[in-house]
């Protein structure tokens, strides 16, 4: 009796593969944008909102773009992928740079090797510039200038220089490239030159401690100032300097901010207290924060300070007044809006799952939270709103 | 998507019903309607999943991995290609919780942990076991205690038939991804006592093959998988001796392969140059002595060398920084077990077992790691009637000494315990139910601790613990058109403690490793295997089944807590049928493995949906007067679904395989 019960095994086997096989053979859909109220929405002056670009885990493909729209208030997640269905394999992989300039939005996607350009009214794709590892973005007049990691390989491939990459903007093709020191960062254009933070990061512990100067009308570099090592990030501060930051060694050599007068080309001013993972220019302040590692303490240390380039002091090492800080994991990016002093504070947590954007008022008060893409990185503010789909 | 999880969680609800209610006689009689479970090894009192001879070499196109696939409770982590690493995840504890053991001597991996089990061929291989727990022999080595799950791959032992005494099997096998792989198995009876085989293969493959992504009322780009070439040299020799009341058994074992790195398809970047070269070398041995019926003698020594190579060229590729690494590690182990039986139905046992490991690499700041590691087990089994019941309890002492730098390593010591159960009930069925408890620890490996982009970091082992419930019921029927049933169903509840995690430091490209994960499997594992003789045909199918929450626990207050483990599917399963009629022999095979997240976020963006693949082969001998001639074909992924188990992995379509072994 328990012989013919063990003979129905074959049906029911067959059915189950049949069923299994027809109906899980069709899901495979762009994934959707999603959005979510934060305010109640607000009025606008001329920044209407900000794109926000997650650079995502190396190697899995997951950089996206996120929106914010003042107006009515909605924090958007991922708007790339349905926008541009036709794009293969959606924005790419690391997100490293973000900008917008003229009508054109600019997302540099160093892993996929490309500068993605964007309409920014519609965040639809116009073009894309092939520029291998590529980092950074800065413009002048007519140009966009990319650094890049992939300079030309000389006999020892240890020690690689890097180069800038410039950009017609208008037929978005490559005119002509620049070597610069080892692995180039991010860059300022300050009279007509070009200022480029060199990292030397693959070379660790040899790191490069030089600024590149690039005069624009050659596309030769005419200098190189010895700034610190392992230097990453640059902005101009209201005062007409170059703020750099410096990572430091991750051993005894802590991060730190490099003071650079443009006129002279020398370093007028270390500033050591200031730990610097990002920072952002209002006025005559920059909001730095820092979350350095140490491989000695195998600790980071967080700071969010306030610079004021006037005294050049640090005014502030804790612009969030609420207590708020304690929630932040993995401090990553900040940006302030220059017209209501909004500061936008994002969190990286953990790097594999998504992370958080969170919006205080000039007085250090959370005014919303948004859960982002996984490592949201880098913010572009925008005059135009975004169109709805 | 809706419909297909309907039927197959209509079969768990069935399933989980009836097992639960195993204590009850009139249920066990409606197991066999929803068919559970597996082997003939009810010897055993963990769950075991075993394939051999023919059926192992019909659902193993490459390698054992192929085949792996088709045990319960387990994903393969397959980066695709004949090349692409293919690791074994058992019940969600992760790979490096799987012991992979060699002709009895367990294959190490101080550096990772990892046992790419892409690399060891069917070859020369007799058969492919999974034990849940520990296999439940007493007379084992310490290290066989050691580990959460372990897979135990033997190769053949030679065999004559009378008057014979050499026996030869040359083989020949290609087909898609330009694959070809020659082999030559040789047997010889030295004397009466002592035999020999020698083996040795080669394999080339350009790794080609096309792929597709494609998203609905969107893009639909092909590409060519590039770099995924390995070129291959395997040789083996061993020796099998008898000796009065035991045996002794040695081996050398050689590997040598070229291999590109196929890496990940991004936007942008499909294409990628970077290779491997690796050099594996063991010698192990073995012997095992009976001194009178109350004590057993076993002891395994083995040495083994590893030489790693990898080179990125930004001259290949100007996208890439340079790097040119070489690891050699190198591993000296040697055990003693002892086995006393001072009554029948009592058997105690005390293994200790000492290991060595060192790492040389060419990294800077590279801290030169060396490890020593004493693992004592003692162990007992009672057997009264029905009722068996064992239990053991693993010391392990670990020191790593730093040969560079000014790190200082305390040492650790861990006490893991285990207690295994079993009962039969009636003596006429072989009906078992059986239950266990183990902790294991798994020690942080020297990429874990000493990796050179974040100094070292102090590390707590990593701590398992389990508890399953099971049974098993086996059927045999000499005669008539049914002739057996093999069930096996078991529930099991895991915890992963002190969960080694990778954290991103200042950025991305800087990483440390953090004991921060907490992670708890709710699981059931089924497997049922049939045997039916219809005329002159022998069919034989079998299913398995397996869900499985694996849940990250390890934040309350991230708003991921509770998050499905990434890669661990739901519900997973497969079935194979089996029918050989005279000198034919075909097969089918199905596996099918349910949507997933890439993350511990379980979100759109990170969603991963099943795949499924038919396989089929089919096997014709041709017996002549002293030899024979086996041919073989095969074809994998019958319906060409383009699919990815690891994300940004695409996995080959349709392909093929012909073998043909002749036979002397």
């Amino acid at each position: 009796m328990k012989q013919n019960k063990a003979y129905a095994i074959l049906p029911v086997m067959l059915t189950i593969l049949l069923s299994a096989t027809l109906s899980c053979s069709r899901e495979n859909k762009i994934t959707p944008s999603s959005g979510s109220g934060v305010t109640g929405g607000s009025e606008t002056g001329a920044i209407k909102g900000f794109f926000l670009l997650n650079e995502g885990n190396m190697g899995s493909n997951k950089a996206t773009l996120d929106y914010f729209d003042y107006e009515t208030g909605v924090y958007t997640r991922n708007i790339y992928a349905e926008r541009n269905p036709d794009v293969a394999l959606e924005l790419g992989d690391v997100g490293n740079d973000l900008a917008i300039y003229g009508s054109k939005l600019y997302a540099v996607i160093n892993c996929s090797n490309l500068v993605e350009v964007m309409d920014a009214s519609t965040a639809r794709h116009i073009s894309d510039i092939q520029v291998p590892n590529c980092r950074y973005l800065a413009f002048d007049g007519n140009y966009a200038y990319v650094s890049s990691y992939a300079g030309p390989v000389d006999i020892n491939p240890e020690y690689r220089r890097g180069i800038v990459v410039k950009i017609d903007t208008v037929s978005l093709t490559i005119a002509d490239t620049c070597t610069v020191g080892y692995q180039p960062e991010e860059m300022v254009v300050v009279n007509g030159r070009l200022y480029v933070a060199n990292s030397g990061g693959y070379m660790a512990p040899d790191y490069d401690s030089t600024v590149s100067v690039i005069d624009l009308a050659t596309f030769e570099v005419i200098r190189e100032i010895d700034v610190a090592p392992n230097l990453h990030q640059m902005k101009i501060g209201g005062d007409g300097m170059i703020y750099v930051s410096s990572r430091g060694d991750y051993y005894g050599l802590q991060s730190s901010t490099f003071i650079i007068d443009p006129s002279t080309d020398e370093v007028v001013e270390e500033l050591p207290l200031l730990q610097n993972s990002d920072m952002a220019v209002k006025g005559d302040s920059i909001y730095v924060i820092s979350h350095s590692w140490s491989n000695i303490t195998l600790d980071y240390k967080t700071g969010y300070a306030i610079f004021d380039t006037r005294d050049r002091v640090t005014v502030n090492r804790n612009f969030i007044t609420d207590g708020t800080e304690s929630e932040i994991t993995t401090p990553y990016c900040i940006a302030v809006n220059p017209e209501n002093g909004d500061i936008f504070l994002t969190d990286a947590k953990d790097h594999v799952t998504p992370g958080m954007i969170h919006c205080y008022g000039p007085d250090g008060v959370r005014k919303w939270s948004a859960v982002t893409g996984d490592i949201p990185a880098h913010i572009a503010f925008t005059h135009k709103r975004l169109e709805s789909l | 998507m809706a419909i297909c999880m309907a039927a197959i969680s209509g079969v768990t609800t069935a399933m989980a019903q009836d097992s639960t209610l195993t204590a009850d006689t009139d249920s066990i009689y409606s197991l066999d309607e929803v068919m559970i479970v597996a082997t003939r090894t009810s010897d055993e009192t963990v769950p075991v999943q075993m394939l051999s001879g023919e059926k192992l070499r019909s659902l193993g196109t490459h390698s054992i991995a192929d085949a792996i696939r088709y045990f319960s409770g387990v994903q393969i982590k397959d980066y695709g290609g004949i090349g692409g690493l293919k690791t074994i995840n058992v019940r969600s504890l992760g790979s490096q919780h799987v012991g992979v053991f060699y002709d009895g001597v367990e294959l190490g991996n101080a550096q990772n942990g990892i046992v790419d089990l892409g690399r060891f061929s069917l070859d020369n291989m007799e058969s492919v076991s999974l034990y849940n727990g520990q296999k439940s022999a007493v007379l084992q080595s310490a290290k066989d205690y050691a580990s959460a799950n372990a897979v135990y791959l033997r190769t053949k032992r030679p065999s004559f038939a009378t008057g014979k005494n050499n026996n030869w099997n040359f083989g020949l096998k290609g087909g898609s991804f330009g694959t070809i792989n020659p082999s030559v198995l040789w047997e010889h009876r030295i004397s009466d006592g002592i035999s020999m085989s020698a083996s040795t293969e080669f394999l080339y493959t350009t790794g080609r093959y096309k792929f597709t992504y494609a998203k609905q009322n969107g893009y639909d780009t092909t590409g060519i998988r590039q770099n995924g070439d390995v070129r291959m040299t395997r040789a083996e020799v061993a020796l099998f001796g008898d000796i009065d009341d035991g045996y002794w058994k040695a081996k050398a074992y050689f590997y040598d392969s070229e291999r590109g790195y196929p890496g990940a398809v991004v936007r942008g970047e499909f294409i990628h140059q970077d290779r491997q070269w690796d050099d594996n070398f063991f010698v192990q041995g073995s012997v095992r002595k009976d001194f009178t019926g109350y004590y057993s003698l076993l002891v395994n020594a083995k040495y083994a060398y590893d030489y790693l190579h990898y080179l990125s060229d930004p001259r290949m590729d100007v996208t890439t920084m340079f790097v040119d690494n070489h690891y050699r590690q190198q591993e000296a182990y040697i055990s003693a077990a002892n086995l006393f039986k001072p009554f029948s139905w009592w058997d105690i046992s005390l293994a200790a077992d000492f290991q060595w490991n060192n790492l040389d690499a060419d990294l800077r700041d590279f801290v030169y790691p060396q490890r020593y590691a004493v693992y004592t087990a003692g162990a007992t089994a009672f057997r009264f009637g029905g009722f068996r019941l064992s239990a053991s309890l693993l010391y392990i002492y670990v020191h790593d000494m730093l040969r560079a730098g000014s790190g200082k390593i305390d040492d650790r010591h861990n006490l893991s315990p285990s207690v295994i159960a079993s009962w039969q009930p009636f003596q006429d069925i072989d009906l078992n139910f059986r239950a266990f408890y183990k902790k294991t620890y798994r020690m942080p490996t020297f990429n874990e601790l000493y990796y050179t982009f974040t100094g070292v970091s102090w590390l707590e082992p990593e701590e398992t613990v389990q508890y399953d419930a099971g049974a098993t019921w086996n059927i045999i029927r000499p005669t008539g058109w049914f002739r057996g049933l093999d069930l096996q169903g078991d529930f099991y509840f895991n915890q992963i403690n002190n969960k080694i995690v990778a954290m991103p430091t200042s950025n991305q490209f800087r990483w440390t490793m953090m004991n921060l994960g907490y992670v708890e499997i709710l699981g059931a594992d089924v497997a049922a295997q049939a045997y039916f003789r219809i005329g002159p045909v022998d069919i034989s199918p079998r299913v398995s089944y397996t869900w499985q929450r694996a849940r990250d626990l390890t934040d309350p207050t991230s708003p991921w807590y509770g998050g499905q483990v990434p890669y661990i599917p739901v519900h997973s399963c497969s079935a194979t049928l089996g029918a050989a009629f005279r000198d034919w022999s075909f097969n089918y095979s199905f596996i099918y493995t349910g949507a997933r997240y890439e993350s511990v976020a379980n979100i759109p963006e990170n969603y991963s949906p099943p795949w499924y693949t038919h396989d089929i082969s089919l096997t014709k001998s041709f017996i002549f007067s002293g030899w024979e001639l086996q041919a073989t074909v095969l074809v994998n992924n019958l319906l060409n679904q383009q699919y990815e188990v690891v994300q940004c992995y695409p996995m080959p379509g349709t392909n093929f395989m012909i073998k043909v072994n002749f036979i002397l």
